[in-house]
């Protein structure tokens, strides 16, 4: 008898327990209770191909790159140069010219303000950013408006949490020099019609910076179909190391932007007179880069390949449902943030239990999550909060995890009866 | 690690409850604290009478923490004189930090917060309202942070 046809082109199962396996400080013990870790949007853990990435590299290949002539000189440039490649081919950019490493998301963002926007604005342009940015999409614009006089506009938010297209669509206008927006935002999980928003701010002639941090773990990132003419994250969130992060920048633009830092690698030539500078990428990345951090971010990209990046979208949005479902029937909790189209972040406060109160009793229960304004306090204001928790889910996280918060979320009603 | 070393009954109770809660109006002794990473927020009102404290009152919104410590702040400084209220801060910080304090009898309901200590995070919490009273009794005019 032939196999049912559903049966045979069944999508294949996300094995969550097999994921598990590969990210050793899972099987860690907090307070006494395992691990469940519910703070990935901060930081998220690092799979053992990328902890063994790094310590491969650190123990066979390390030399300063672009330097010498000697064998480990040229592994280490090797490595890192092939994590350029990697970096494009993840996000699908067109050349590796047009891929810089920076520190992470918010010094790719400090970047193009700097370097972009500071040498040609002034007053009477303007730059639109959203209320639902994170601090470091909104504090380097406020730099660069007191630094020329251009002006900082903001389109709003709605009680779900989600951008007002039409007025993010009046406040563009032919002023509207630069439009930085989140892909994802950190604090709610809102989904930003991010191509909608680069097509209308492209219409008045303004070029779109996407810092794109909390979008890169979740969702596919296609830049060439995307149109940003910048985008920004950092590997941290991907399951790589910290201290390292990209930014993309459309390669006519990055070539008619000065260097920001002065250094070594950044130029072809220094005399006291005069310096010419190098190419592209390496015009922006002055001094030694961060060699092992490109290497891990490099493998976090070939374990997420691995897995299926649409395979671990699927996954996340599944526990984010049940999430959504299992908060929704505890009477005190109030979801903050219910956008129609979220990645796997719930932000939300109990009823007469502060934000951090709470923090406190989940992790007694190894529950750990972030409390606080998540770095976007327009965000909080908006809603008239001093603060949220928030659970945010990655590819390790289960339906335990999810039972483990509803239950850490009982145990603070209790205390705090 | 026990919730329940850090979530006393006089804690919640102060929490639900907080004494002296409100503001002295025209006073010229006044401070605001802030923690703007946790979101807590109080002010300290004082009527001083020479080198006594004849009033206190405080206000804000803050985590249970903060608030039941600026509760029981009130109460224990509440008509004393600027020298013991500073020998009572000095050994309400021991009683925050010092793992190894023995009981200090003096402290009265105070002791309810020695549980903070096993919970190093939450130091900042318990101490925000200590430190506006100290600017409160200088006139300082910055807000004050424990972050």
């Amino acid at each position: 008898m032939a196999a049912h046809p559903s049966l045979t082109s069944a999508t294949p199962v996300f094995d969550v327990e097999r994921v598990r396996g590969d990210f050793p400080i899972l099987a860690t013990r907090v307070n006494g209770h395992p691990l469940v870790y519910l703070d990935s949007a901060a930081s998220s853990q690092r799979p053992l191909p990328v902890i063994r990435a790094v310590d491969d590299y650190e123990m066979h290949s390390h030399a300063n790159v672009h330097r010498g002539v000697h064998a480990l000189s040229q592994a280490a440039t090797a490595a890192f140069e092939g994590a350029r490649e990697r970096v494009r081919r993840f996000v699908n950019a067109a050349s590796v010219r047009e891929i810089i490493f920076v520190r992470g998301t918010t010094e790719g963002v400090n970047l193009v303000a700097q370097a972009y926007a500071r040498p040609r604005f002034g007053p009477g342009d303007e730059i639109l950013i959203s209320a639902l940015e994170h601090h470091s999409n909104i504090v380097p614009w406020q730099m660069v408006c007191q630094q020329t006089g251009c002006t900082l506009k903001v389109a709003p938010i709605n009680r779900r949490g989600e951008l007002e297209f039409e007025e993010f669509v009046q406040l563009l206008s032919a002023r509207t020099r630069l439009v930085a927006v989140a892909h994802v935002s950190n604090a709610l999980g809102t989904v930003l019609p991010v191509k909608r928003l680069i097509e209308a701010a492209h219409a008045v002639g303004a070029v779109v910076l996407v810092d794109g941090a909390q979008a890169v773990p979740h969702t596919p990132v296609d830049l060439r179909s995307l149109g940003a003419d910048f985008y920004a994250f950092s590997a941290h969130k991907l399951y790589g190391p910290t201290g390292i992060g990209v930014l993309y920048g459309r390669e006519d633009l990055l070539e008619a932007m000065p260097p920001w830092q002065g250094g070594g690698d950044m130029i072809l030539t220094v005399s006291f007179e005069k310096s010419t500078y190098n190419e592209l990428p390496y015009k922006f990345e002055a001094g030694t880069p961060n060699i092992s951090g490109a290497v891990g971010l490099a493998a976090a990209m070939d374990y997420l390949e691995g897995l299926g990046v649409p395979a671990i979208a699927a996954h996340e949005q599944r526990l984010l449902g049940l999430a959504t479902a299992e908060l929704a029937r505890l009477p005190d909790i109030e979801l903050i943030g219910t956008a129609a189209h979220k990645a796997s972040v719930l932000s939300f406060t109990m009823k007469g239990v502060h934000p951090h109160d709470l923090g406190t009793i989940l992790d007694a229960e190894g529950v750990a999550v972030r409390t606080g304004h998540h770095c976007a306090m327009p965000v909080m204001t908006f809603f008239g909060l001093p603060a949220t928790a928030r659970a945010s889910f990655g590819c390790y996280n289960t339906e335990a995890d999810v039972a483990a918060l509803v239950a850490a979320l009982k145990r603070a009603r209790e205390v705090f009866t | 690690m026990d919730l329940k070393d850090l979530y006393r009954d006089v804690i919640l109770d102060h929490n639900k409850h907080p004494r002296n809660f409100g503001q002295i109006a025209d006073t010229p002794s006044r401070a605001d604290g802030h923690n703007p990473l946790c979101g807590d927020r109080l002010t300290v009102f004082l009527r001083l009478n020479g080198e006594r404290i004849e009033d206190i009152r405080f206000e804000g919104k803050g985590c249970a923490i903060s608030t039941a410590s600026a509760s029981l702040m009130t109460e224990a400084v509440k008509g004393k004189d600027r020298t013991a209220v500073r020998a009572l801060f000095d050994r309400v910080h021991t009683l925050l930090t010092d793992r190894h304090a023995v009981a200090d009898p003096s402290l009265g309901k105070l002791a309810a917060l020695s549980g903070v200590r096993e919970f190093p995070a939450r130091v900042k919490c318990a101490s925000l309202c200590w430190h506006t009273l100290n600017a409160a009794l200088e006139h300082g005019a910055a807000t004050v942070s424990t972050e």
